[in-house]
């Protein structure tokens, strides 16, 4: 079991022949997700050519446009590589096609582009993860986005992540540990994302493979401590949690524009203590989640 | 990217906000003869991208032309939070008659462009959100609609009783509000917003703060970056597109991903040392990149050791092996230099360093403990 794709993800590459949509799209085909259409005005009827985790030829059909994509393969999860200045129209092209989940990569979208993509997704009733993000793996079923699937194996953790490669850090720690997952989700760093971690809370609560959850966050706003309270009201499931930026300077932004810390709200030790307060056990190194998450699995 | 004062002020008059001349000068003779044109007294203001200009001595009123060149003399080449003060806003002083504030934030939480207005302005706006929160109103902008002329009323009419001040508050608040949106800002703000004894309604200070993200489509804006008061390191970074803020440790970091960086330098932190620097290399990293980020490190006469920590995954760690081999061979090392790789081609790479006579680590914990121990161990 997982959380947001699985198996049956039928999904669909936006900028699918771009520099990095087609490295992944590779990585992703064959990881085993059923890769089901690219997209890249001006290239429709030409064929993506992929290799399937069974060493087999496993081409992608290529369309002009989502709608086009979506009715010809009934791709109901849709991945975007495309530039910034493109990214805010893809995600309402997708939005608008009827796509149910949306993953946006694009790194560098303008806040105020997002001020207008999100009331648009929202009315649809579409989950958007993103922008700035890793995407999501549910190990061993399906991979949307650019997580190394190697790092992954499965298991009862639930994993959601403000950040890329400190996801992929602490992924690792618990692989090598023998601690599987259930999902990985990144949820981006972007003053204005789709997806926030209570959304991955709530949905890590009703899945019944996932036991237990790590959660890393990092300075600036307050999702963190939202989170918290969450956790504290509504869930029955363990969570572990880690901040990052515990050493950053206040008022320094520290590449991620979410990781601002403006005035009182948004330090580190204020989100530490929150997760104390609301019954979350703290990592205060990556490498602590192990032995956090084995004590609550047991 | 932050805009000066005058930048802004620029930016609200082509808006069609009200706001008073002034003249910017990097010379106490300038100051004066500015100061002497709009004959009567004049403010003379500190251009630097930080906050309390005027708690740090950076805002004088000047009765005279003489005192504007004192006032110039005293506050050019002022540090301010670190940075020097290489201009400054010669301005005549306005006559006020109350005070207030207007300024317009995207916020998190809302998910858009969010007004904040006060009649307690001209002074910090965080003090009157901490001690007297009901005197803030906010409204969150529809951006589909913008602004409304009934919601830029209901504004109005908090700030002002008096219907025609209301009018004229509402009309400037659009304004900002159009001025914000063309100018792809994450802040603007007007504080103060004053009413002269006229009843006139001017905007006597402005500060933006532009979205980066922004930057590529807006290239007039972009023109308006003054890179002579920024930090020259994090200047360089840029243009090699790093993200690089000094501190001041002596571990010097080089790491891919905000996230782990931070997580990296926390780390040090944890194991008795101090990290020197926060330095994404970002994604998709060529070894150019690396070669400028050791550039950087090495010229930082404090940093005692070195630490890579990179996670492969649209990185590859091939890329960053093949970086830190070309760097060093260009210039050679003369502080050790620990290594952390693992990910994307992590086999090619440890190959590549082995070749070169560099050994690395795949693991984090063990990788930061030997750069704190190589930078003088833990205090």
């Amino acid at each position: 079991m997982s959380v947001f794709i699985n198996r049956d993800t039928r999904l669909l590459v936006q900028g699918i022949t771009g520099r990095d949509g087609s490295f992944h799209t590779k990585q992703m085909v064959e990881y085993g997700t059923r890769v089901v259409a690219g997209v890249t005005p001006g290239k429709g009827g030409q064929q993506f050519d992929a290799v399937g985790p069974d060493g087999k030829a496993a081409g992608v059909p290529i369309f002009n446009t989502v709608s086009s994509a979506v009715q010809a393969t009934g791709a109901n999860a849709s991945v975007i590589y495309v530039p910034p200045a493109f990214a805010a129209d893809a995600i309402m092209e997708a939005a608008a096609a009827g796509v149910a989940l949306i993953v946006c990569i694009t790194e560098g979208v303008p806040v105020l582009d997002m001020t207008r993509v999100y009331p648009f997704v929202k009315e649809r009733g579409v989950r958007l993860l993103g922008p700035n993000c890793p995407g999501l793996i549910s190990p061993g079923e399906s991979k949307v986005g650019i997580i190394p699937g190697r790092i992954c194996t499965p298991g009862p953790v639930g994993v959601v992540s403000r950040s890329g490669t400190l996801t992929y850090e602490v992924v690792y720690q618990l692989t090598r540990a023998g601690i599987g997952q259930t999902t990985c989700v990144g949820i981006g760093g972007d003053p204005i994302n789709g997806t926030n971690f209570i959304d991955c809370l709530e949905a890590f609560e009703r899945d019944p493979a996932t036991k237990a959850v790590a959660m890393m966050g990092e300075i600036g706003g307050t999702d963190e401590q939202d989170a918290a309270r969450y956790v504290r009201d509504h869930m029955k499931k363990p969570v572990v949690g880690f901040i990052a930026g515990q050493t950053a300077p206040p008022g320094r932004r520290m590449g991620h524009a979410g990781a601002i810390i403006s005035g009182s709200a948004g330090t580190a030790a204020e989100k530490i203590e929150a997760f104390e307060q609301c019954g979350i056990g703290v990592a205060r190194r990556p490498i602590d989640f192990v032995e956090l998450i084995k004590a609550r699995l047991k | 990217m932050n805009l000066h004062e005058y930048q802004a002020k620029d930016i609200l008059r082509a808006h069609g906000v009200t706001t008073p001349p002034g003249e910017v000068v990097t010379e106490p003779a300038a100051a004066y003869e500015a100061a002497r044109r709009f004959g009567g007294p004049v403010m003379v203001k500190a251009q630097v991208h930080a906050g309390g200009r005027g708690k740090a001595g950076g805002v004088k009123f000047c009765k005279t032309a003489d005192e504007a060149r004192e006032k110039a003399t005293a506050i050019l080449g002022m540090q301010i939070k670190g940075l020097t003060v290489k201009k400054v806003l010669v301005a005549p002083a306005a006559d006020i008659a109350s005070e207030a504030y207007v300024g317009i934030i995207v916020d998190r939480a809302r998910k858009a462009p969010v007004f904040m207005v006060s009649a307690a302005g001209g002074i910090d706006i965080e003090e009157v959100a901490a001690k007297t929160p009901d005197k803030i109103r906010y409204h969150a902008v529809d951006v589909r609609y913008g602004l409304r002329t009934f919601e830029a009323m209901e504004l109005g009419f908090f700030l002002y009783s008096d219907v025609k001040l209301a009018r004229a508050a509402a009309k400037v608040m659009q304004q900002l509000y159009a001025a914000f949106m063309a100018t792809g800002c994450s802040l603007a703000e007007i504080n103060p917003l004053v009413v002269t004894p006229g009843g006139e309604v001017v905007a006597l200070d402005g500060k933006m703060v532009v979205d980066d993200n922004e930057l590529d489509r807006l290239p007039a804006i972009e023109a308006l970056r003054d890179t002579d008061s920024e930090n020259p390191a994090e200047v360089d970074a840029r243009n090699h597109n790093l993200t690089f803020i000094k501190l001041d440790g002596n571990v010097g970091c080089v790491v891919n991903g905000a996230g782990l960086a931070m997580a990296t330098m926390d780390l040090v932190k944890y194991y008795g040392g101090e990290p020197a620097n926060f330095l994404d290399i970002g994604g998709s990293s060529n070894p150019e990149k690396v070669v400028n980020a050791l550039r950087l490190i090495t010229a930082d006469p404090n940093v005692k050791a070195i630490l890579f920590n990179i996670f492969g995954g649209i990185t590859r760690t091939d890329d960053v092996a093949n970086g830190i081999v070309t760097a060093i061979k260009a210039n050679p090392l003369k502080v050790p230099l620990v290594i952390r790789l693992t990910g994307t081609n992590e086999e090619i790479a440890m190959k590549i360093l082995a070749d070169s006579g560099l050994a690395a680590s795949s693991d984090m914990d063990t990788a930061v403990q030997q750069a704190v121990k190589f930078a003088g161990g833990s205090r």
